[in-house]
């Protein structure tokens, strides 16, 4: 492989923001026809890097030195670099919900007859394009209309209609479940054999050592090495070490449950979806949480995860149709999310940017959002103690950032997450669901985010974590119960749980029970 | 940091949009220095200054309630209707009913504060764009008013005149000055002052620096100073005139609002509910409540801007309040609001709706016609958040770049496919 000839050399980037360096004497060489991975932790630098090479910091923004097909390129714009070959697939898919598969595919990029779009043509090349990358859709179908997982892949086929020599994915499989996630993979190993160059920058070590020739890895702005997968013999904890600079003893903290008595209980929960009156997100469920227990909900996308829980959190999601809450052995009535938090329920949603978090806000005024009371005279927010509680937050959890003044979108999302995490600490909840807590999220910072959970389960509260990622539960959880099609499937203790079980229950409507 | 960074920044707080009021109020002083130069010296006369801001205070309160509800994400088109309309109610009770002129603003107050529930009612609850309730309200209440009047002007007894065109009594000794003013301007200064010291010792107690001495004495030389000339101007008017009843209304009112919006957890709402509405609902903030009392607060200030004009004027007519809500729209943008919600501050739209006050009285003072005012205005305007979207961009997306395909993840809201994601799980099958 290392006989290919290189396709990519960036040599010695640096990039800079007012008072902070984002990339410091970076170098890449990514050679024609391989996979290369890109590893790092939030803040890393690896965005910015991508960013460079597509052009949307121009050049002369930053300084060094950019080869392509062995010549010095310098892109303006990122139309420059599309141009030339390059396209780069973002975590935040850029499609148009209302628009079609088509128009999607085409979306700047138009075939064009005497002046006028020529449909035909387009639905033509749209139906081929589609084809390569293994997708069955009417191309007339909206890009509402489809799943996440489908719509990953209509990117990719926009990036072919772009005539795409080096493919650049960040993220690509963060929101997708497992048989997406195995399709993308097989999906970029065929376009490796038709000599389409990839980068992928991936949190998901597994995949990365699964599909990858070589790697690059960043951390603080900087290149620390960059390995062949076969012939350095690199496996995970390798990455691992190289991101964060030392041995992680283990992928998660130690801890020893100390689980008390069953304080929260849901019964016979069901709940019907907003619009489809027939359809039900949740079919009588029923589970429970202890006291100092951290209790995980698996399922595959779309089994009703979320929807139990945002239904639960002051009937967010869809229509209550029957089912109690009892905690501490009184019924609640959660009619708003103002009774849910009243009550000590927490929700972290598994989408902060879209949902969890204001980002206009900075980070001392997200803290305090979900309970403004708490640092408010009548009515009246006091600043001091305001920024008093951020800065005991920023402490605790580590929240890289030089204020908490600063503003939420110039952080990483693992600091991200930890806003998010602070803001609903500060509710002083009994009760915590972190829905999907580690999405895209770099090891370092899961491992941090794991001591938290495992911190607010020692302090006696329940924690209720849905995850896609079986490891992650089985690591993490005391209890897991598996949910398919709005049906609690099965009940799992730590003892009992592995991948194939949890599978196998995820994938069925028999209830079954092994605890 | 150069030098003049470093004086901005530490005279005007750091943040972006401090840096972006600091242009405005340069732009302010800009406008009118030169008009200063172009009339001759007219434009600081005192006689001038105090026809400004009895001419302009009620679109000045209006930009205040116009600044909140476009921080949470709406707009509104009927104030100047609604103006208008409560103008005629309170004219028709004193003149025909013989309702006592406290009583009387009292009963506009109220009025204002029905229709604001309706409209309220409208976005809020049922959900029609605030473009539109408001929309059929600025034809609803526009109708209402000439059904009331008859298409007719009606007058106002002399009491009430007093909101429009009163201003501070003449007492105590013979200074040559406005008493009462004078005390006015020290309590300004005194004001300044304090809020400069507590602000020190509120940044010591966060553990931060503050900043130099020298800089805060600076600062604080130049309000002081500004405060000083303004009140010897408006003090030293012809006899009879001196600084207007309706300035000091809204002087309260900025002062109250400023601090609402900044410092209390029902302001930190508004600004949650325009910056992200269903991250707001997640976090126990009541949107509808918000979105109903914003649009309330809104109909109230409307009434009390319409009662102040109908007694400046003397009467109230079917032509009253014509177009205000575009100069209050005006002022909240220039002053630095987003167009899609969640960023504006009440003194930033003081500033925005002040520049175009003194634009207008400038060019007037120097016999410009109406037509060529409003080209003025209409191009101002467009540069103001021209220049405002320019800077933004500037150093960090080239232009083409970001029109073409946007960075969401450094561009606070976004928009596309990724927004659906969390309904996705619902629709996409269970196991694909």
């Amino acid at each position: 492989m290392s006989a290919a000839p290189v396709l990519l050399e960036m040599r010695s980037i640096t990039k800079t923001f007012p008072g902070v360096t984002a990339l410091a004497d970076v170098s890449l060489v990514v050679r024609e026809g391989e996979i290369h991975a890109i590893c790092g932790e939030n803040g890393a630098g690896k965005s910015t890097l991508m960013k460079v090479l597509s052009g949307v910091y121009p050049h002369g923004d930053y300084s060094g030195d950019i080869f392509y097909r062995g010549e010095e390129v310098r892109f303006g714009d990122i139309r420059a670099s599309e141009h030339a070959g390059i396209v780069i697939i973002h975590q935040e898919l850029a499609l148009v919900p209302g628009m079609s598969i088509t128009e999607n595919v085409f979306l700047g990029n138009e075939p064009r007859k005497r002046g006028a779009i020529d449909w035909k043509a387009a639905q033509r090349r749209a139906l081929e394009l589609m084809k390569q990358v293994g997708l069955k859709e009417d191309p007339d179908t909206l890009i509402k209309d489809i799943g996440v997982g489908k719509q990953q892949l209509i990117e990719i086929a926009k990036a072919f209609a772009k005539d795409v020599k080096l493919l650049i994915l960040d993220e690509p499989t963060a929101a997708l479940n497992e048989a997406d996630s195995r399709h993308l993979l097989d999906l970029l190993r065929e376009f490796k054999r038709q000599g389409i160059t990839s980068i992928i920058i991936s949190h998901k070590l597994n995949e990365i050592e699964a599909i990858a020739d070589s790697i690059t890895i960043l951390r603080d702005g900087r290149t620390i090495e960059t390995l062949d997968i076969k012939a350095d013999g690199v496996n995970e904890d390798r990455i691992v070490r190289g991101m964060v600079g030392r041995e992680l003893g283990s992928r998660f903290p130690d801890y020893v449950p100390n689980v008390g008595e069953v304080f929260f209980e849901v019964r016979d929960w069901t709940v019907r979806h907003p619009i489809s009156t027939e359809r039900l997100v949740c079919k009588g469920s029923s589970f429970n949480v202890r006291r100092g227990e951290v209790v995980g909900f698996a399922g595959l996308m779309g089994a009703g995860r979320t929807e139990l829980a945002m239904s639960l959190f002051g009937r967010s999601y869809g229509v209550w149709l029957g089912g109690q809450v009892f905690k501490d052995g009184k019924e609640i009535h959660l009619r708003s999310v103002s009774d849910a938090i009243d009550h000590g329920l927490a929700y972290v949603s598994e989408d902060r940017k879209a949902i969890g978090l204001n980002l206009l806000d900075d980070i001392k005024t997200s803290i305090v959002a979900a309970k403004p009371a708490k640092v408010a005279k009548r009515g009246v927010i006091d600043q001091v103690a305001e920024h008093k509680v951020a800065e005991q937050y920023r402490k605790d959890l580590r929240i890289k950032t030089p204020t908490v003044d600063e503003g939420i979108v110039k952080l990483s999302g693992g600091n991200q997450q930890k806003v998010v995490l602070a803001k609903w600490m500060f509710t002083d909840p009994d009760l915590l669901i972190l829905d999907e807590p580690t999405r895209g999220i770099d090891v370092g910072a899961k491992f941090e985010i794991y001591g938290i959970i495992h911190r607010l389960a020692e302090q006696g509260r329940g924690v209720v974590v849905i995850s896609s990622e079986l490891p992650e539960l089985i690591g993490l959880c005391d209890r897991i119960y598996t949910v398919f099609e709005g049906n609690i499937t099965g009940e799992v203790a730590r003892a009992d749980a592995d991948p194939e079980l949890l599978m196998k229950q995820m994938t069925t409507t028999k209830k079954m029970s092994v605890s | 940091m150069s030098g003049y960074e470093d004086l901005k920044k530490n005279l005007f707080g750091g943040t972006a949009s401090a840096s972006r009021q600091f242009g405005m109020i340069f732009t302010l002083v800009a406008i009118i220095l030169l008009f200063q130069f172009l009339t001759d010296g007219l434009t600081l006369t005192s006689g001038n200054l105090i026809a400004v801001v009895s001419q302009y205070s009620y679109i000045l309160i209006l930009a205040i309630g116009m600044l909140m509800v476009i921080v949470a994400g709406h707009i509104d088109l009927s104030v100047g209707s609604i103006a208008a309309f409560v103008g005629i109610i309170v004219a028709k009770a004193m003149k025909e009913f013989d309702v006592p002129w406290p009583l009387a603003i009292l009963l506009g107050l109220v009025c204002g504060a029905i229709i604001g529930a309706w409209q309220g009612f409208w976005v809020a609850y049922i959900g029609v764009p605030a473009f539109i309730v408001t929309l059929a309200g600025m034809l609803l209440f526009r109708g209402g008013n000439q059904f009331i009047g008859n298409a007719d002007t009606v007058p106002v007894p002399e009491g009430f005149r007093t909101i429009g065109a009163g201003y501070l009594p003449e007492v105590g000794p013979s200074t040559g000055y406005n008493n009462l003013t004078l005390l006015l301007g020290l309590a300004a200064c005194l004001a300044v002052a304090w809020r400069e010291w507590s602000s020190r010792k509120t940044r010591k107690e966060m553990g931060a620096e503050p900043a130099p001495m020298w800089i805060s004495g600076v600062r604080l030389a130049i309000m002081v100073g500004v405060i000083v000339f303004a009140t010897l101007r408006f003090a030293g008017g012809r006899v009879g005139t001196s600084f207007p009843v309706s300035g000091i209304i809204l002087g309260a009112l900025v002062l109250l609002y400023s601090f609402y919006t900044r410092n209390t957890v029902g302001g930190r709402h508004i600004y949650a509910v325009g910056g992200n509405a269903r991250a707001a609902e997640l976090s126990g903030v009541k949107l509808k409540r918000v979105n109903f009392l914003v649009m309330t607060n809104m109909g109230i200030l409307a009434a009390l801007a319409g009662m102040i004009f109908v007694a400046r004027s003397a009467a109230s007519g079917p032509q009253d309040g014509l177009s205000w809500e575009l100069d209050a729209i005006a002022a909240v943008f220039i002053g630095g609001a987003a167009v899609s919600g969640g960023l504006g501050t009440i003194s930033g739209s003081i500033v925005g709706g002040l520049v175009m006050a003194l634009l207008n009285n400038g060019l007037q003072l120097m016999g410009v016609g109406v037509d060529l005012v409003q080209i003025i205005k209409g191009l101002v305007l467009l540069l103001a958040v021209a220049l405002d979207v320019y800077n933004k961009s500037q150093g960090r997306f080239s232009v083409i770049g970001s029109i073409t395909r946007p960075f969401r993840r450094e561009e606070p809201p976004p928009t596309a496919a990724r927004t659906d994601s969390p309904s996705d799980s619902d629709k996409a099958p269970a196991v694909s």
